[in-house]
């Protein structure tokens, strides 16, 4: 790999990190309610929502309380969803007519969208009315974000208010997220982005001529002479699937389409989407718990983990496929599903970034990365997705992750287990493995099912170990919200829409209410003060004792498991790569 | 650390080794083995293999029955020794209380119908005794059951319970009146209420903590079993998903075998947190048997753990950091008088004072200038003894009148005798005020010779201790009733970090109060009555065995030795508890990433050829490399018994040089241990040809 492909790497993750200390420290303002000494509560458009809802935003919830507004709001998003799929036909905003979308695909869309996952088991162009596009991921974008947002800030304040029952007002929190985050955030990101040439209209689909006319090379014999191109409202949606991590795309080829992402300054605006939010929370979290150290510290173990697999993946696909050059067929690196205009570099970095941060987005074809970068992917997945992870869901995951940290370090200097001050019980220990417990449960056995009936295997495209990591991933993905697919397995079957619709929705919401059971048994508990003989976070040693537990949490609980799939590969690759 | 007068068991002391291997066996029924899950799911996998083993007697099985039957007994013997473990901490804790129990049992008791010696006895058995029963007992006779003394004073021998042979005395009133069961009283007699119900002594409850560690489970301990739990679960999974996948991976290639069962056993045992979790059960016994070997009773099992969280100790002056006497440290010879004539008369002044503070004098004159007691009546002295009105002591000798006494005393008396009080010696006086000391003036006839210089004397090596206490972020504060002059000399001298001087008993609850209320965890020591309410307030009070029944009941310790300093001990006691949990618990999770490269490629090589190329290890076969990781597996197990019994090393050290050593040491040792221990196994089984 040459400096030059290196340099793409350092100057994307050298902009989001300059941009984490403002970002950060701005949304910690806003949760805490007051920036540059205003109230927030006296702004008039909050003042308006809240008078128009008949909320009283003084009023703290409990963590009962909170949990039930946030599911309130998120059974609101997912009917709506549905219905609005199941009559499309009927609703305006659809130049080309389309139908109605089938029962078990709309409640799988449905459960995806309001999850924050962005799994789309149809093609956008082919499948939904403008009107559709706009009200499921745009709208969601802003709303299944804005809950990772609210369970994140509540678990914060349940980890420093003291003695306490009260995590803040769901509905407050809610609307602070949209207004003043990821509105603001997304309308710089759109008008940017239909600069660079992302579309924006509700114009009908266009026919046109293709400069270079093509003989079909199946079935009879027809010359093809024009194409049609897909309109809609783009830039909106792109923008807020950028930064929400919803990631779920206007097109079937997500971000690899040009209307979507047109130039390599909309590629580099919409990686850097990918973690801006999710970093710029490390340092939030810093600021509001009053240890930025241990911000820093959260931030530097995401990035010990994130640029070797980045690095690695950027390395696999440069080295290319190996038997190409046995076969003397000339293909330096592996352009198999990649867009030129894009390139290897950019395509491996956006494909480990969107894996590890739950978003999903893509501009390239993940089923046909080499084996390495399959592996790879999927192990960022595996980690829980808190390597960034998705906006606020990232950060409450490596939190869970950080508590076990702790205690395992806590007691190899003879303390009990304490967080941030809070001593740990057995029923934060209960919370917490029981949300480690799900994906196995669910991952495991649902992909061992497919794998031994006829309904899952028939979907399969490609049989062998790599019609396992399809089913894997296809799992993985969908457990974790991130909504990345792998295609190469046809997941629009009545049994994938259903049991892949069921996963999104049970990992979501389980764990979304372990958290705030979680924050509210934290906010309860006394704190105590630290002294030297405290467990300090701030220093390599933790950083690295954390990256260990994240890494065996994830990486070493899967690695049975992939070692029957990309592992194989890869190992059968690896002596073709001995010989060249 | 410990206290040498207890003896401590020896690792391999005979008859408890014999009871835990017995025990170990009939720990083997399922109804012990389901009450740890961890380890039951262990059990069911060898319950598979060794089926599958008996079933290659009557059918054909995909599987070399030699191999299935090793790697069932590989199982099997890793059971057995986590059983082993548990049941020889248990044995270790039981026997020390088991021998007091024995001795008490034949106890009979002159049970008395009220408070008086001459009144009516009736010969009863020890263990019917209830509370508010009376009983006497006689020189000769042991004490039936724990109480408090009603009337009398006897010497009582309690080295049954603590170890020390000297006799202390007990008597009513006062706070010597309290008299543990099972000791004996060697002369006189003593009329004790009984203040326990049978089963509800000290020893049974010594008893009773032995059996508690291992029923119930503190906090600290069951948030690590349950996140134990919870990875044994996964790892369940993972192992059992693994053969539908295998089952998919050949039909898909038709090529390759379905992984077999016992590689998948074998597999999960590896992977699944067993050693720890073996072990769990054993350390947390293991730490109540360091306290109940440390003489000290705990009376509830969370004290162990609070203990490692205390970072506040707090410490009486007296007795605690200081011997508790006054002693002659240094003499100070007035102008020009010589040392040797100074310290003559400050000997010739002390020879028959018979306090402390006159027998230290005596003892310095002779440690440092060879001066060698006399009998005053040899040199036809006379001892003019102390006396309120002349606030002074000493001795009158042919032509020679020496007085030793406080400075105003003698400045008063010199002054009368027609001599000078210098200026000098005021200042001399002051001067050893200000560091803490007691000035004695020494004068002959109307001359001051000079002043002896009095100190309470820190005990030997506390200053170091305390010391390594602060840099374990542990702050001690020394309470007492002395002026803060002194306190704060004496609190320098010992390097206590803080102090509270002119403090009366209800100052010291105030002060754990504070301390609490600001997140605090305070330790402190008490025996009296007065300490009851502060003992009752700190999170760990230890009360002196020797201290008086409210002491006793306020602290949730006791400490049979009555050794002030124990508190120290108590704490550390909890810290190792906790690291040597932490310490195991990270050895036996990193060693799942090197037993995974050993098994994995060996147990997936039917399914994938390939996979070999994950074996960096090179064992030699597959059934090599998964026979040599069970083994590994059972041989890590026993290895780690004897620190699972004794705690690991224990130091005192700073928080993030203890995190970065043991993160270090167990971490990283139990990565690469396994490696090298596989391998060894798997050469030592190719050698002898075994597979």
């Amino acid at each position: 790999m040459s400096h030059l492909d290196l340099l793409q790497l350092v100057i994307y993750l050298g902009i989001v990190l300059i941009l984490v200390k403002p970002l950060g420290w701005y949304i910690a303002q806003i949760y805490s309610g007051k920036i540059w000494g205003r109230e927030l509560l006296n702004n008039p458009i909050e003042k308006f929502f809240y008078k128009l809802c008949g909320i009283d935003p003084q009023q703290e919830m409990s963590w009962r309380e909170y949990t039930t507004a946030l599911l309130l709001l998120n059974l609101v998003s997912w009917l709506s969803i549905y219905v609005l799929f199941r009559i499309q036909a009927y609703l305006p905003l659809n130049p080309e007519a389309m139908p109605d979308v089938a029962q078990d695909l709309s409640f799988n869309s449905a459960a995806s969208f309001a999850s924050n996952t962005g799994w789309q088991a149809y093609g956008g162009e082919t499948t939904l009315s403008y009107i559709s596009q706009m009200l499921s991921i745009t709208l969601q974008g802003f709303l299944s974000a804005a809950t990772s947002m609210c369970v994140l800030m509540a678990l914060i304040r349940g980890l420093v208010r003291r003695e306490t029952t009260k995590l803040g007002n769901f509905w407050v929190d809610a609307l602070r997220s949209i207004i003043y985050i990821f509105l603001p955030i997304a309308v710089v990101y759109a008008i940017a982005l239909s600069q660079q040439g992302v579309i924006q209209n509700f114009n009908a689909y266009v026919q046109v001529n293709l400069i270079d006319p093509f003989m079909s090379t199946s079935g009879p014999n027809v010359e093809y002479t024009t194409q049609t191109l897909p309109m809609g409202p783009v830039a909106s949606l792109v923008a807020i699937k950028q930064i929400s991590s919803i990631g779920a795309g206007f097109f079937n080829t997500n971000s690899c389409h040009p209307f979507a992402n047109p130039s390599s300054v909309s590629n580099l605006l919409e990686m850097i989407g990918l973690i801006l939010i999710p970093a710029a929370l490390c340092y939030t979290f810093g600021y509001l718990i009053k240890q930025r150290g241990h911000g820093w510290m959260l931030l530097s173990a995401i990035l010990i983990i994130f640029i070797p697999c980045t690095y690695l993946t950027m390395l696999a696909e440069q080295m290319g496929n190996p038997v190409f050059d046995m076969l003397g067929t000339f293909q330096q690196s592996n352009f198999e599903g990649k867009d030129l205009r894009i390139g290897i570099i950019d395509s491996a970095i956006w494909s480990a970034t969107t894996a590890a941060s739950a978003n999903g987005s893509v501009n390239c074809m993940m089923d046909s990365l080499m084996p390495q970068s399959n592996f790879l992917v999927l192990l960022l997945m595996h980690f829980g997705e808190v390597i960034f992870g998705g906006v606020g869901c990232g950060l409450y995951g490596l939190i869970f992750l950080d508590i076990i940290a702790v205690f395992i370090a806590g007691l190899m200097i003879g303390r009990t287990p304490e967080y941030l001050g809070k001593k740990i019980d057995p029923y934060e220990m209960k919370i917490i493995s029981l949300v480690t417990l799900m994906f196995p449960l669910i991952i495991l056995l649902l992909s061992a099912y497919a794998c031994v009936t006829d309904i899952g295997r028939n979907s399969i495209l490609n049989p062998g170990a790599h019609g396992l990591s399809e089913i894997i991933y296809a799992f993985t993905s969908v457990f974790y919200n991130n909504g990345s697919a792998f295609a190469g397995l046809n997941v629009n079957t009545t049994f994938y829409n259903i049991t892949i619709g069921f996963t999104m929705l049970i990992s979501r919401y389980w764990t979304v209410i372990a958290v705030l059971a979680l924050a509210g048994s934290m906010a309860r508990k006394r704190y105590v003060p630290a002294s030297i003989a405290s467990l300090s976070t701030h220093n390599l040693t933790f950083t690295v004792l954390l990256v260990c537990v994240i890494v065996f949490m994830g990486g070493l609980t899967f690695f049975p498991t992939l070692s029957l799939g990309p592992i194989v590969e890869f190992l059968s690759l690896w002596r073709s790569y001995a010989i060249i | 650390m410990r206290s040498s007068k207890h003896t401590e068991h020896p690792f391999w002391d005979a008859p408890i080794l014999q009871y835990a291997a017995w025990q170990a066996v009939k720990m083997l029924l399922p109804t012990y083995q389901i009450k740890n899950p961890i380890i039951f799911t262990v059990y069911v996998g060898t319950i598979l293999t060794s089926g599958l083993y008996v079933a290659s007697f009557f059918t054909e099985i995909n599987e070399n029955p030699g191999f299935v039957f090793l790697v069932s007994i590989s199982l099997w013997i890793t059971l057995y020794f986590a059983n082993f473990a548990e049941a020889l901490a248990e044995g270790r804790g039981k026997s020390q209380a088991r021998l007091l129990q024995k001795s008490r049992k034949e106890l009979t008791a002159n049970k008395l119908s009220k408070p008086d010696r001459n009144a009516s006895v009736t010969l009863v058995d020890g263990h019917q005794l209830v509370t508010n029963d009376l009983v006497l007992v006689e020189a000769g006779d042991f004490i039936p059951s724990d109480g408090t003394v009603l009337q009398g004073i006897a010497s009582v021998n309690e080295s049954a319970i603590t170890g020390e042979s000297a006799p202390v005395i007990r008597e009513a009133g006062g706070d010597l009146d309290s008299v543990t069961g099972g000791t004996q009283v060697l002369s006189d007699w003593l009329i004790v209420r009984i203040d326990s119900n049978p089963g509800h002594t000290f020893i049974d409850h010594m008893i009773e903590l032995v059996e508690d560690a291992r029923r119930k489970k503190s906090s600290s301990e069951l948030s690590l079993f349950i996140i134990l739990i919870a990875l044994t679960s996964v790892f369940l999974l993972v192992c059992a998903t693994l053969l539908p996948f295998s089952i998919y991976s050949v039909a898909s290639d038709q090529q390759g075998v379905v992984v077999t069962l016992t590689s998948l056993v074998a597999l999960f045992v590896c992977l699944a947190p067993t050693s720890i979790g073996g072990l769990l059960t054993a350390i947390s016994i293991s730490g109540m048997d360091r306290l109940i070997q440390a003489n000290l009773i705990a009376l509830s099992p969370r004290v162990v753990e609070t203990a490692g969280d205390i970072d506040t100790l707090i410490l009486d002056k007296t007795g605690t950091i200081t011997l508790g006497n006054r002693q002659a440290v240094e003499f100070i010879p007035l102008g020009e008088i010589s040392m040797e004539h100074f310290a003559d008369a400050a000997q010739l002044a002390s020879l028959a004072d018979e306090t402390p503070e006159g027998r230290s004098i005596v003892v310095l004159a002779k440690e440092k200038y060879g001066l060698r007691a006399r009998d005053l009546s040899d040199i036809g002295a006379t001892f003019i003894p102390f006396t309120a009105q002349t606030r002074m002591s000493g001795a009158n000798l042919p032509g020679r009148q020496i007085r030793k006494g406080a400075a105003s005393a003698i400045a008063q008396y010199v002054q009368q005798q027609g001599g000078e009080y210098t200026e000098e010696v005021q200042n001399i006086v002051d001067g050893i005020s200000r560091k803490g000391g007691t000035a004695l003036v020494v004068a002959e006839a109307n001359r001051v010779l000079g002043v002896i210089n009095l100190k309470d004397v820190v005990k030997g090596g506390l200053r170091e201790r305390f010391a390594q206490l602060r840099a374990m972020g542990i702050k001690t504060i020394m309470v007492t009733g002395d002026n803060p002059l002194t306190t704060a000399a004496i609190a320098a001298e010992a390097g206590v970090d803080d102090f509270l001087a002119d403090a009366l008993p209800e100052d010291k609850l105030t002060l754990i109060r504070n301390l609490q209320s600001e997140g605090h965890l305070v330790a402190m020591t008490g025996d009296g009555t007065n300490d009851s309410p502060a003992l009752a307030q700190a999170d760990i009070a230890v009360a002196m065995n020797s201290g008086t029944q409210a002491a006793k009941e306020a602290g949730n310790l006791v400490d049979l030795d009555s050794n002030p300093t124990k508190v120290i001990e108590v704490v550390e006691i909890g810290k190792q508890l906790l690291m040597t949990r932490g310490a195991l618990t990270t050895f036996s999770l990193a060693n799942d990433v090197s037993k995974n490269f050993a098994v994995l490629p060996a147990a997936l090589l039917t399914t994938y050829p390939i996979l070999g190329e994950l074996n960096i290890m090179r064992l030699a076969t597959p059934e090599s490399a998964i026979l040599s990781a069970v083994i590994f597996n059972a041989i890590i197990l026993v290895l780690l018994i004897p620190s699972a019994i004794h705690g690991v090393r224990y130091e005192r050290l700073e928080a993030a040089t203890l995190l970065r050593k043991n993160a270090l040491l167990y971490g990283l040792g139990g990565l690469f241990v396994p490696f090298i221990g596989i391998k060894l196994i798997d050469f030592i089984l190719v050698s002898l040809k075994v597979i």
